[in-house]
């Protein structure tokens, strides 16, 4: 997982509460064997649309996700996070994040940043003037800022350190590796393997 | 104080205990010794594995099989159906890539993967054993710890060969007394869930205990520990004891020589110390067990056969009124119908529950010269390739075949019906596998779920029945079927 510390890229508005993973990724792409490469799955239904905000210049190059409350709720899918993140977004804004979305995009290296809703209209105006405004995501600050607007959020001190050290779930577990080769190490020799291969 | 079985299992597989923060235990970093691994959730494990540039740590310490998706009939010619052909063919090239032993159609290990591990003797009591899928349970008739787990945590075994686990709850299930003739491990089980409830394991390791478990055949216990999941719970145990030796001694991955002995010492230490105390207690009666089936739409739902179909007033809370109206509905059910005037369509035999050898054999004694209802289609699907050859060897498939049963290839299968074993809309079935969900075995399918014995019998008379309702009664049904004996399924099998 990449390190991140500050992103900055177009802001898209997404004026919309209770986006909810279904919406997010349609349940259709979840047959798929890969975990890359779900772009074209990202809010599938809503790009039907002509004025869908995605598919309008220069939102459509963005990378910055500014919602409405209560984003991610529903399914559980981690495909949610990974079509946000193949679509090329690395940082979603929301005054409010369903619980199981917040977890997943920490440990995929999502940004989901919690900001004051007060903070999101004043941030929806500005990328409505002035499109292709850029917002930036100061990790380390805790604050994020777009044209004019400076505004702080919050985001848990545990998800805050993963993504500023670029640790998924295996990473961190590698962190312990010489833990396991200790552990391994003393073994019961009689303990079955599955290669040689006997019959 | 004493501890649990599955207590003394998990301590033995801590690579770092979780600090406690607050009141709340973090997860302990465990060990796993083995990673059984199928087509369907591992795609997105490899390919994590490959965007972020990880080897597979312990490819020995991991077996694939494809399973879920096979075809069941023509499994030279090319799998027809598209996306099934695309998991199991990324499958393959995953197994190449990273090194990981995969025995695939066609091979005389293939099978459900539940079949093969202890089938190969790699399923040992004491060790952690964990696949993405919710039937892991069923290892834990050797006294393993073995977990269902999602498509992640499989990415994080690949590449750490460990996982991180919140502690969990201990749950006795004692079952004391002698099963009746006709009555099988299944009705344990299936009495076990329709007490407890489907959430009623949830957090729990299930340890089942008792004279009447003590009893069973290994295959007995695989068919308990398999259903554990269906109660909610995380696993289910039974210890290891000298039915489980015998099972495992001389399967190819068991110890050998002075390992064998080393491992045995071990292996005896691994039971519930008698001061131990678990977090929760259930009793059953075997005296009084009778075969069991399900009349709804989950697994608890379910009565003795020599009952009838409930109706929503006999449930006090509202939910399980609501669930029981909705499942009478889907079920095209009334209330107060004798199950034994239920009639099916399908029978199947097979599913990592009951596919066993000994589940043929004892479906075989009882259909053995008898003949088939005329309307009912029988469909037999041994759980392995190797399960196949030796039912063939003892010429069981004969008896299917002039009963006028089809006889199929290893797999899943009708289980959930990811290959072209399908239910028809409306179709009824009396199945031998775990899950009787809507839909499970085909869009609008009705599954009721029930042992191999009832199945067999209720292929002859075409209604859900027991072998007791068979005139003559068999020889075969006067034996406490696949409740006592010893392991009986060699592994010595003539090869393909
Ligand atoms: S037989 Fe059924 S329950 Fe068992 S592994 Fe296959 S699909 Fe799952």
């Amino acid at each position: 997982m990449e390190k991140i510390t500050t992103h900055t890229g177009i802001g898209v508005p997404l004026r919309q509460s209770n986006i909810d993973t279904d919406q997010i990724i349609p349940a259709v792409y979840l047959k798929r064997i890969t975990r890359s490469g779900f772009e074209d799955a990202l809010f599938a239904g809503w790009r039907k649309e002509g004025s869908f905000i995605l598919n309008r210049e220069p939102y459509s190059r963005g990378s910055v996700l500014v919602a409405g409350p209560d984003f991610g709720t529903g399914s559980s899918r981690e495909h949610a996070v990974w079509a946000l993140k193949d679509y090329g977004f690395r940082a979603v804004l929301s005054s409010r994040f369903a619980d199981i979305f917040r977890g997943n995009s920490g440990k995929q290296g999502l940004v989901a940043a919690q900001v004051a809703q007060d903070d999101i209209e004043l941030i929806w105006k500005v990328l409505e003037n002035e499109p292709g405004t850029m917002v930036t995501v100061d990790l380390e600050a805790r604050s994020v800022q777009c044209g004019s607007v400076s505004a702080p959020f919050q985001i848990d001190d545990y998800t805050r350190w993963r993504l500023l050290e670029g640790l998924d779930d295996i990473g961190l577990t590698l962190r312990q590796e010489e833990h396991i080769t200790a552990f391994e190490a003393e073994r019961a020799a009689y303990k079955p393997t599955t290669q040689p291969v006997r019959t | 104080m004493g501890k649990t079985l599955a207590e003394k299992v998990w301590d033995a597989h801590v690579v770092r205990k979780g600090e406690v923060v607050g009141s709340e235990a973090q997860p302990d970093l465990l060990y796993i010794d083995l990673h059984l691994v199928h087509e369907v959730t591992s795609p997105q494990a490899f390919e994590g594995l490959r965007l972020a540039g990880r080897p597979l740590r312990r490819p020995d310490l991991t077996i694939a099989t494809e399973d879920h998706n096979t075809p069941t009939l023509d499994i030279d010619k090319p799998i027809a159906d598209l996306t099934s052909r695309t998991q199991i063919e990324t499958l393959r090239a995953n197994c190449r890539e990273f090194g990981v032993r995969l025995h695939s159609l066609g091979d005389v290990e293939q099978g459900i993967v539940h079949v093969v591990g202890p089938q190969l003797g790699l399923t040992q009591p004491g060790l952690t054993v964990v696949c993405g899928d919710s039937h892991t349970s069923t290892h834990g008739a050797f006294g393993a710890l073995a977990m269902g787990i999602g498509t992640s945590e499989v990415e994080h075994v690949m590449a750490t060969q460990t996982l991180s686990l919140k502690p969990f709850r201990t749950m006795g299930i004692t079952v004391e007394g002698t099963l009746k003739p006709g009555v099988t491990s299944k009705d344990i089980i299936l009495a076990v869930i329709a007490k407890i409830g489907t959430g009623g394991g949830q957090g729990y390791v299930l340890e089942y205990r008792g004279s009447a478990i003590r009893a069973l055949s290994m295959e007995a216990r695989m068919t308990i520990c398999n259903m554990s999941i269906e109660a909610g719970a995380r696993a289910g145990m039974v210890a290891p004891d000298e039915t489980t030796f015998a099972y495992l001694e001389g399967r190819p991955h068991a110890p050998q020589g002075a390992d064998w002995d080393a491992a045995v010492a071990d292996w005896r230490e691994l039971r519930t110390d008698d001061d131990a105390v678990f977090d929760a207690e259930v009793f059953l009666d075997a005296n009084e067990l009778e075969p069991f089936v399900t009349w709804g739409t989950n697994p608890g739902q379910g009565v003795s056969l020599s009952q009838s179909v409930p109706s929503p007033d006999d449930f006090a809370d509202e939910n399980d009124k609501a669930a029981c109206n909705r499942a009478l509905e889907y079920m095209a059910l009334d209330a107060g119908t004798p199950m034994k005037d239920i009639r099916v369509d399908t029978v199947f035999l097979g599913s990592c529950t009951n596919s066993r050898i000994e589940d043929l054999r004892i479906a075989a004694d009882i259909i053995r010269g008898r003949e088939k209802d005329p309307d009912i289609r029988m469909m037999v699907v041994p759980g392995s390739a190797r399960v196949r050859l030796q039912a063939e060897a003892e010429g069981l498939d004969r008896v299917f075949k002039d009963f006028g049963a089809e006889w199929r290839f290893a797999g899943c299968s009708m289980c959930l019906g990811m290959n072209p074993d399908q239910l028809a809309p409306g179709e009824r079935c009396a199945s031998t596998s775990n899950r009787n969900f809507e839909g499970r075995q085909g869009k609008g399918g009705r599954t009721h779920l029930v042992s191999p014995v009832v199945a067999a019998a209720t292929a002859v008379r075409g209604t859900l029945s027991s072998p007791s309702d068979l005139d003559p009664c068999p020889g075969g049904a006067d034996r406490p079927a696949a409740a006592s004996g010893p392991a009986s399924d060699t592994p010595a099998v003539p090869a393909a």
